[in-house]
């Protein structure tokens, strides 16, 4: 199979200011993005990728002399991949407040020249999408061929059918929700509070003190890994397997094996999380986590439509394509059944794949053939609209 | 396409919107489109069934039957066709009258279990075994085995009003005694 290769993320300077749903501004602020394959002369081929909670700008490929750098949905994206670059302009963009290069907490508010911290404005997918709409904008772009997302990235495709009804031909939303449950709520509240209770966070503005709430993003991380996987996966993968002895292959647990230690890892799944959670708080923002958890939390079309999705969706006038995986209990696939039920009622155009799949929430990022099939089957018949 | 779904695509009045329950690869959703000016969509469990309906270019929903149609409002299609899935199901009374409910006018076909090359197997003392009803008794996957005879008084229970009905028997339509004649059964019916 073909990959994108090496690339290359590019920088764009905004000088008006981001309204926000909050009623704040976001002033001076540059958006990072990368795109893949060649926009055509009428600029009708155009696919925007919106991105997840942990993820970027960086779809696919890799950066020229960094080993395993290649973009999250590499398996998806690429020269006769099922999103084609041969045939696809995509753009991956990363939103402000993320910790990849836009304008997020981590930089210097140009206002007052100190380091947003805490004091970065609260965003939200309404946000994230204005401010992609406007970088089309920079090209000329006026009407995407689609927008895709899985998860938080399927919402802002959502959003963008909503209320940029002439700017896109096909929505595809993976793997995610017309709002999150109250007990997605409550995992996102104790990654939180991890986070904020860390001695080190200083009230988010831990940039001026030279640390990085790290046991907190750790905890946090520990918490979502938790929840994008299967029970049946972990099962299977880790079982009551205990950690490694002195380098010697995992057993299942034998009592003569046990440390009898409340505090040490004993079992192989403590390990696993504990090394997601310190590879994750090296390279992840605190202040991030806060926001893009909240983002999540806010995303409810339906509120200002009396918390009734059929009307919300009245304004839609796109093609969708929706798909969820049969062990996501986070994103579960009543929650996308719900989208589908909306987009009937009001006669929109939507196919809907529930892909039987054991990997719970993370399938959004494997290549299950049956769901890549799909995928490939869709963005095939989008491009004859074009070619 | 097959001489049963060429009989039934007949029946569906030009520019209907259309719920195919069961749409196999949606060659007949895909006709309607292009041949009736029909709009609408497919319901199919199967996963290769629902990748040849996306590469078709026909709106497909991914749901069990089993499950129920509750994701459809009353009366929100013109035509509903259940085309060979009835004898699949074990709500079949449930799904009969989901389809009333949801669509304005049913259609139904099933493999009719009183065509004649039937009723002399089981005379002989053996189920039958033909080209509509090919398996043995023991794994068909039809667990369903009624007669047209049979869904006239289901469809009475059900306060249905039968608005056509017609054999299927090589391709060709049976108007004379289609419980004998005929391999496949055809309902057209409405609310009443």
């Amino acid at each position: 199979m073909q990959r994108v290769g090496v690339v290359q993320a590019q920088s764009q300077q905004f000088a008006e200011p981001l309204q926000l749903r909050s009623g704040a501004q976001l002033r001076d602020y540059s958006l990072v993005y990368e795109t893949y394959g060649r926009l055509n002369a009428d600029k009708s081929n155009a696919v925007l990728v919106c991105h997840a909670l942990n993820a970027s700008h960086h779809l696919a490929g890799t950066y020229a002399g960094q080993a395993k750098s290649e973009g999250w949905w590499d398996n998806l994206i690429g020269p006769g991949q099922p999103l084609d670059t041969d045939r696809f302009f995509v753009i991956g963009v990363n939103n402000p407040g993320s910790c990849f290069g836009s304008t997020g907490p981590m930089h210097v508010n140009a206002q007052t020249g100190k380091v947003y911290g805490a004091d970065f404005p609260v965003v939200t997918v309404q946000d994230w999408v204005d401010a992609q709409a406007r970088l089309l904008d920079t090209w000329g772009i006026t009407q995407l061929a689609g927008v895709l997302g899985g998860s938080l990235g399927g919402m802002q495709a959502l959003d963008w059918s909503l209320r940029y009804p002439a700017r896109l031909r096909h929505c595809i939303a993976i793997a995610t929700a017309p709002s999150l449950s109250a007990q997605n709520i409550a995992f996102n509240e104790v990654a939180r509070r991890a986070i904020i209770s860390d001695p080190d966070f200083h009230g988010g503005h831990f940039y001026e003190h030279g640390v990085t709430p790290k046991r907190g993003l750790r905890v946090a991380r520990m918490i979502g890994h938790i929840t994008y996987l299967s029970d049946d996966v972990m099962e299977k993968k880790f079982g009551r397997k205990m950690r490694e002895v002195q380098g010697a292959l995992p057993l299942d647990a034998r009592a003569a094996d046990y440390n009898y230690s409340t505090q040490d890892v004993e079992f192989q799944i403590e390990s696993y999380l504990r090394h997601q959670g310190d590879k994750f708080s090296e390279y992840f923002d605190a202040n991030t986590y806060l926001l893009i958890t909240r983002a999540l939390d806010y995303f409810d079309p339906a509120l200002a439509h009396g918390g009734d999705l059929s009307r919300t969706f009245a304004t839609a006038r796109c093609h969708f394509l929706l798909a969820s995986f049969t062990t996501d209990w986070r994103f579960a696939p009543a929650r996308s059944r719900e989208i589908v039920k909306a987009l009937l009622d009001n006669r929109l155009d939507v196919s809907y794949a529930e892909i039987d799949a054991p990997h719970g929430h993370d399938a959004f990022l494997l290549d299950d053939p049956r769901y890549h099939g799909v995928l490939r089957a869709y963005f095939a018949r989008m491009a004859k609209e074009f070619q | 396409m097959n001489g049963v779904h060429r009989q039934i695509a007949a029946l569906v009045p030009v520019g209907s919107r259309v719920l195919d329950l069961g749409c196999g690869t949606g060659e007949l959703l895909a006709h309607l489109q292009a041949e009736r000016g029909c709009t609408g969509y497919g319901v199919e469990l199967d996963d290769a069934n629902l990748l040849a309906c996306v590469q078709r270019g026909v709106n497909v929903i991914q749901l069990n039957l089993e499950d129920g149609l509750s994701i459809f409002e009353d009366q929100s299609f013109d035509v509903v066709l259940q085309l060979e899935t009835l004898q699949h199901l074990r709500n079949t009374e449930l799904m009969l009258r989901e389809t009333a409910r949801v669509g304005r006018i049913g259609i139904v076909s099933f493999p009719n279990f009183a065509h004649w090359p039937n009723r002399l197997q089981v005379l002989f003392g053996r189920m039958p075994v033909t080209r509509v009803l090919p398996y043995e008794w023991y794994d068909t996957p039809n667990i369903r085995v009624g007669t047209h005879a049979d869904f006239e008084v289901l469809a009475r229970k059900n306060r249905l009003r039968i608005l056509d009905s017609f054999g299927i028997q090589g391709g060709q339509p049976v108007r004379t005694l289609p419980n004998l004649l005929a391999s496949m059964a055809v309902f057209k019916f409405d609310r009443g």
